[in-house]
């Protein structure tokens, strides 16, 4: 490798001091699209993503925000735009965006951005983001569509922006498109916003440090990240296992299975011999995949290593095409995270036979996102006047597995580490009304450790209208599993106050006066009950977190 | 010019009360131990005790201002009031559940801060307001009064009452409030709507817990001080440091006391902001270090930075999201159980760990000899000799190096085998480890560089830890200000007499334009005068007002600063143009079509800050100065050499020392070790310079010069 003066000159501490620079100028623009986001699953979970990459397309530093589901993923779709929009042909001032599922984060409902940031006329990196945006047209987001093209409005790869003059027709046309087109055009202009904030941080940083070119401290990033991943791959026992998880699928079980084999310097994770394509919207493009594959593998082996192209590049994730977790254009994809956040479970049923200290029990895992909506149509059938539009996406979670030492979180996302938007936001938002939202006593698996504990929530209509749930949800057939002897988490329900279970997929009314109860699955417990000590028995009881 | 105005400052530590007065520009200072039973007592004292050294009263005081971090250390010892939570019916676990995310992404390890309040005293009644401040749900009075007898039987001492959108219609929560305070006479109320009107659950709940576990102990201490000073004389305006830098009233200060978390290191960022600029330094990190705790705070240009939310606590290696939030102004900081009486212990896997558990002043570290068994970092800094044991509490403390030994042998010593003052140094080798992992997180969180900052220490323990901590950082120069052991408390003197009124009023920008948005601003203008002017003198007060403003479908604001609004010329036009201007500098571009909303309004009422002042004892000499004594002082390679200590009076601008060597004054001992040299500046502060570092940092830049000249 070889290395510029300039880094020689600086050494070890200012090398820390500028990664550590870097990775504050990606955070810092990642805060900005959280605040001038106008989707509130962004401004309010941080369902977003943002990070700097090299010119020849290497992720160097990326925010750690509550979305691995985008990080891998934004790195493979700066290389697609660089494939169209080769360095050389970039100028300063353009934006370029694209929400194509294949080349982004897996849906249409995900747009990513791409900004060349220039230094004196020379350009010296890449910002890209990626946030997710209220309303691509289509059907909605829900998994009812039989192909992507039903499932939104789609815009390849293009130039919105061109060294700062705005592409009207594309916004035009992105907004007539949409439900909410104003929402949609602040939100695009958000991410262009984000990515300008990163330039203008970046080139204060060049300045600084008196450097032109960051090439060298990427080189060494990278290569301290991957050496960094290697070390950590050493030092565990080497191996090949196999898991296997069912879960519900959208009309049919789907059979998530992996074989993970730790080599002395690589890992690689397959999923052969998992389910083919559903004939609905939970199928995954391979790049989502493989992003909550290796967040699982990073995880639980690597922790502390930063997430760029070097301590990627320890990781290998394959799939066979057609498997649901390989889907190929133009199959539907939009609930494509009820199955890829399922794959860290499989993955560590593989680690556990490895490395079993350093795995989670199966956990709720796909987030339960309540994603309601207003029933115009229904309303209209039935004769109820001025029922108001809305469109919320609610995140909601479940309890995570319990861990090797300790019992599993309540309530708490994972692997997506997204926030839950405050009730007062959505119902601020919505005609919604939030009449509980508590943990459910008695869901988390027993064991050594305790699963973490699912929520009860309870949602109606304020003024008793129907309204739309689009299910996309899991684990309500096949709970969380323990591991070594520590007994499966509570599953999931969704249903009707007055009594009726609805469907875990599929947009389904919730009637007029009626109200949605949703139980979130509990996460599974760690060892056998048995072992658990007698204090924390207790202590479940009395606070009423066991039955 | 002088200031006329007579002014006494005090700053409440876990451990040491600092009393600062001036009179006529004048300053002399004192550190007493703080009295935790009646923290009062040690102000009263120690203030009047410095004011009949000039033959003065407290009748001749024209202001009082204070701070104090009793409500902090309150919440991370977990020592407040057993408080319980009355909310809305089906969200008993908001606190709990918090914000459902991670605060470390890949540490499937992580544990949650744990609430203030736990399961068993978390309560719910049937009510539901709704976002638009309407009654879905009405409060049935008897649901609330059947709470009454266990809350009774439970003990509970303060109740939080956070109602589901109470922000936008506080009558369930007035009612509640109402009804059982009238059951419960002695138990202390704190409703969200009063304590945190902001929309989003969690947070206002979280702030109004925080607020209710804390105030019985701060309003009980607030008023006997209020009451005590009254009755000595005190006719002049007590004022209390905030969090966010500015001062309030001790009426306001004891129903929120929430907002004077972090009002001591507040004082010490002013103080540390005030040192920088006077000294021609563009980048600091300040130091304090207390009995408790330690905070840092990266200051540059002179202005730290600000916040308007904090976490409380933060529970895991001092991660963002590992705290509990708490909606308030603040100035930003890092702050750490690491203080003079952090206590040391080896854990089951035979880790030596130090705080955040502290001695306090009672029973105190061991060498105090006032109970206290337990080591503590002071017995260690004692044990090394970096105590001058003369002076130590103005000579009324006698310590006692017997206690010290015995506590770090039988605690440390005797489980890891290591002789007393190896132990001794083991624990302040790991104090000092926190706070430098600590320094590096935050500057890391702001991706500054701590390098080419100079430190500025200050605060009890601070000067005595400066250089070791310095030397981990890397760091050339560490100031240790005139006065460094009562930091805080000449912060406040220090700190503009500013005070915010803050009020939310949602509104889209076009129907601003009209008299009612210009009374609510000349009424703020009044309050926030109202507060200020008393202690003013004859400085004149400038009113600044701000709104925060966001595009309509946005879920955070922007700051928009009004310099046209001070004078009541508000109008939609000027408004929208400010923040369009500020969004562009902001974000880069400014979205002409979105429709504009604002949401808050603040209006700053302040005067300036007092001329600078003379110190009492600024009687240092130019020449060669001899040493007062000698401590065995032990480096932190394990070898002890007599060390000579010197007393701070002595030295004079110009004076140039070479470690190792101590500096003793009343309230602190600076430490200089080996590879340092101290030099007296001409603000009579202590500037030590780390030789090795700046040998490697001048060739470092002599080989860089080479290196692009071939």
């Amino acid at each position: 490798m070889t290395v510029s003066p300039e880094i020689q000159q600086i050494g070890e501490i200012e090398f820390q001091i500028m990664w550590n620079r870097l990775i504050a100028v990606v955070e810092e623009q990642a805060q900005a699209l959280r605040r001038t986001a106008f989707s509130p699953i962004v401004r309010e979970s941080g369902d977003l993503s943002a990070g700097y990459f090299h010119p020849d397309g290497r992720m160097i530093a990326q925010a750690v925000t509550g979305t691995p589901g985008h990080v891998n993923t934004m790195a493979a779709s700066v290389l697609h735009f660089l494939n169209r929009y080769p360095a050389g042909t970039m100028r300063e001032g353009d934006v370029y965006v694209t929400n194509d599922p294949w080349m982004g984060t897996g849906h249409l409902h995900d747009f990513v951005a791409v900004t060349p940031a220039f230094h004196k006329g020379h350009l010296v990196g890449l910002f890209a983001s990626t946030c997710h945006f209220m309303d691509v047209g289509g059907i909605g987001f829900g998994p009812d569509g039989r192909d992507v093209f039903e499932e939104g409005f789609y815009v390849p790869p293009l130039a919105m922006i061109t060294a700062g003059e705005i592409d009207q027709t594309l916004i035009t046309l992105a907004r007539s498109n949409s439900r909410y087109p104003a929402e949609l055009e602040g939100d695009l202009m958000s991410l262009a916003a984000c990515n300008q904030i990163g330039v203008s941080r970046l080139a204060d940083m060049l300045d600084e440090f008196h450097l032109t070119d960051l090439t060298a401290l990427c080189d060494q990033i990278v290569r301290r990240s991957r050496d960094a991943a290697l070390k950590a791959i050493a030092a565990i026992p080497k191996g090949t296992a196999e898991a296997e998880m069912v879960i519900d699928g959208y009309d049919r079980p789907v059979t998530l299975k992996a074989t993970t084999r730790i080599a002395d310097d690589h890992i690689t994770v397959d999923f052969s011999g998992t389910s083919g394509l559903s004939a609905r919207g939970i199928n995954v493009p391979i790049s989502y995949a493989q992003a909550y594959s290796t967040y699982a593998v990073a995880c639980a082996l690597f922790p502390e290593v930063p997430n760029n192209s070097g301590s990627l590049s320890v990781v290998t994730v394959t799939a066979p095409e057609e498997t649901i977790v390989n889907a190929q254009r133009p199959a539907p994809v939009s609930s494509r995270h009820v199955i890829g956040q399922m794959l860290p479970d499989v993955v560590y049923g593989c680690l556990a036979q490895l490395v079993p200290e350093n795995v989670l029990a199966e956990g709720a895992s796909a987030l339960w996102n309540l994603i309601l909506e207003d029933a115009h149509d229904a309303c209209l059938t039935q004769g109820i006047a001025g029922t108001r539009r809305f469109s919320a996406l609610s995140v909601q979670t479940g309890g995570t597995g319990a861990r090797s030492r300790l019992d599993g979180l309540n309530a708490t996302a994972f692997p997506s580490g997204v926030s839950g938007v405050p009730v007062e936001i959505l119902e601020t938002l919505t005609p919604l009304i939030f009449w509980r939202k508590e943990l459910r006593a008695g869901s988390g698996g027993a064991g050594k450790f305790r699963g973490g504990l699912g929520q009860s929530i309870e949602i109606g209509h304020r003024e008793g209208h129907p309204f739309y749930i689009y299910a996309a949800l899991d684990r309500i057939e096949n709970p969380a599993r323990g591991r070594f002897g520590g007994e499966n988490g509570a599953p999931g329900k969704v249903a009707l106050k007055s009594g009726r279970s609805l469907k875990g997929k599929g947009k389904q009314l919730v009637p007029a006066g009626d109200r949605l109860v949703v139980e979130t699955p509990g996460g599974g417990g760690y060892g056998s009950a048995a072992d658990r000590d007698a204090g924390s028995v207790t202590a479940d009881r009395q606070n009423g977190l066991t039955k | 010019m002088v200031s006329r105005v007579n002014r006494a400052s005090a700053d409440i530590g876990g451990t040491f009360t600092d009393i600062v007065i001036e009179i006529a520009g004048v300053r002399a200072s004192t550190k007493i131990l703080t009295t935790h039973q009646a923290p009062e007592r040690a102000v009263i004292d120690g203030v009047q005790g410095l004011l009949e050294t000039r033959g003065l009263g407290f009748d001749d005081l024209d202001v009082f201002l204070h701070g104090t971090t009793l409500a902090t250390n309150a919440i991370i010892e977990r020592r407040g009031a057993k408080t319980a939570l009355i909310t809305t019916q089906g969200f008993r676990d908001t606190i709990e559940i918090g914000s459902e995310s991670r605060h470390d992404q890949y540490d499937i390890f992580i544990k949650k801060p744990p609430p203030l309040v736990g399961r068993g005293l978390r309560l719910t009644i049937p009510e539901r307001i709704a976002s638009d401040g309407s009654v879905l749900l009405e409060l049935d009075d008897t649901h609330v009064v059947a709470l009454a007898h266990s809350l009774k039987e439970q003990g509970v001492q303060s109740i939080a009452v956070s109602l589901i959108h109470a922000y936008a219609n506080p009558s369930h929560e007035l009612r509640v409030r109402e009804i059982l305070s009238a059951m419960l006479p002695d138990v202390y109320f704190c409703i969200s709507s009063e304590t945190c009107p902001e929309v989003r659950e969690y947070e206002r709940t979280s702030t109004t817990v925080a607020n209710a576990y804390i105030r019985p102990i701060m309003a009980g201490y607030l008023g006997r001080l209020k009451a005590e000073l009254a009755q000595k004389g005190l006719n002049a305006p007590i004022l209390l440091m905030t969090s966010g830098g500015g001062l309030t009233t001790v009426d306001q200060a004891a129903d929120y006391p929430i907002r004077l978390v972090e009002s001591g290191p507040a004082g010490g960022a002013i103080l540390a902001a005030k040192i920088a600029k006077e000294c021609d330094l563009d980048a600091i990190i300040s130091f304090d270090m207390g009995g408790t705790t330690a905070k840092i705070c990266l200051i540059d240009h002179g202005q730290p930075l600000k916040s308007r939310s904090f976490e409380v606590d933060r529970t895991e290696r001092f991660l963002k999201g590992s705290g509990l939030p708490v909606r308030i102004p603040v100035i930003e900081m890092v702050e750490i159980g690491a203080g003079g009486g952090s206590i040391a212990q080896v854990d089951s896997m035979g880790r030596l760990t130090v705080g955040p558990e502290s001695a306090s002043s009672e029973p105190g570290p061991a060498c105090y000899g006032l109970g206290g068994r337990r080591p503590t970092v002071t017995d260690g800094d004692f044990v090394l000799g970096r105590i001058d044991t003369r002076k130590f509490a103005d000579g009324r403390m006698v310590l006692r190096r017997d206690l010290a030994e015995q506590a770090l042998s039988s605690d440390v010593g005797d489980k890891l085998r290591l002789t007393p003052v190896q132990a001794a140094a083991a624990v302040t080798a790991i104090v000092e480890e926190n706070m430098s992992n600590a320094s590096r997180v935050h500057a890391a969180e702001h991706g500054k560089d701590l390098r080419r900052r100079a430190m500025i220490a200050f605060g009890g323990a601070a000067p005595m830890h400066a250089a070791q901590l310095a030397r981990k950082l890397s760091l050339v120069n560490v100031i240790v200000p005139k006065g460094a052991g009562v930091g805080s408390a000449i912060g406040f003197l220090e700190a503009p007499l500013a005070y915010e009124v803050v009020r939310s009023r949602h509104s889209r920008l076009e129907r601003v334009n009209n008299a009612a948005t210009a009374d609510l601003i000349a009424q703020m203008k009044q309050e926030a005068n109202a507060v200020v002017a008393p202690a003013a003198g004859d400085q004149p007060i400038k009113a600044h007002v701000s709104a925060f403003l966001r595009y309509v479908g946005q879920g955070h604001e922007l700051e928009v600063d009004l310099p046209f609004a001070a004078d009541g010329g508000i109008d939609g036009a000027a408004l929208k143009e400010a923040f369009d201007r500020r969004y562009k500098e902001v974000f880069g571009r400014f979205l002409p079509n979105h429709e504009i909303e604002v949401l808050t309004w603040a209006v700053t009422a302040s005067a300036a800050q007092p001329a600078l002042v003379a110190d009492e004892a600024s009687n240092g000499s130019l020449g060669k100065i001899e040493p007062s004594g000698e401590t065995p002082f032990t480096e932190i390679d394990g070898s002890t050499v007599h060390a000579p200590v010197y007393e701070r009076s002595e030295l004079g601008p110009g004076t140039v020392l070479t470690g190792p060597l101590v500096i003793t004054e009343r309230e602190t001992n600076t430490v200089v070790p080996r590879d340092f040299c101290v030099e007296c500046n001409a603000f009579g502060h202590l500037v030590l310079t780390n030789l090795v570092v700046q040998a490697a940092r001048q060739s470092d830049r002599k080989g860089a010069a080479n290196d692009r000249q071939p």
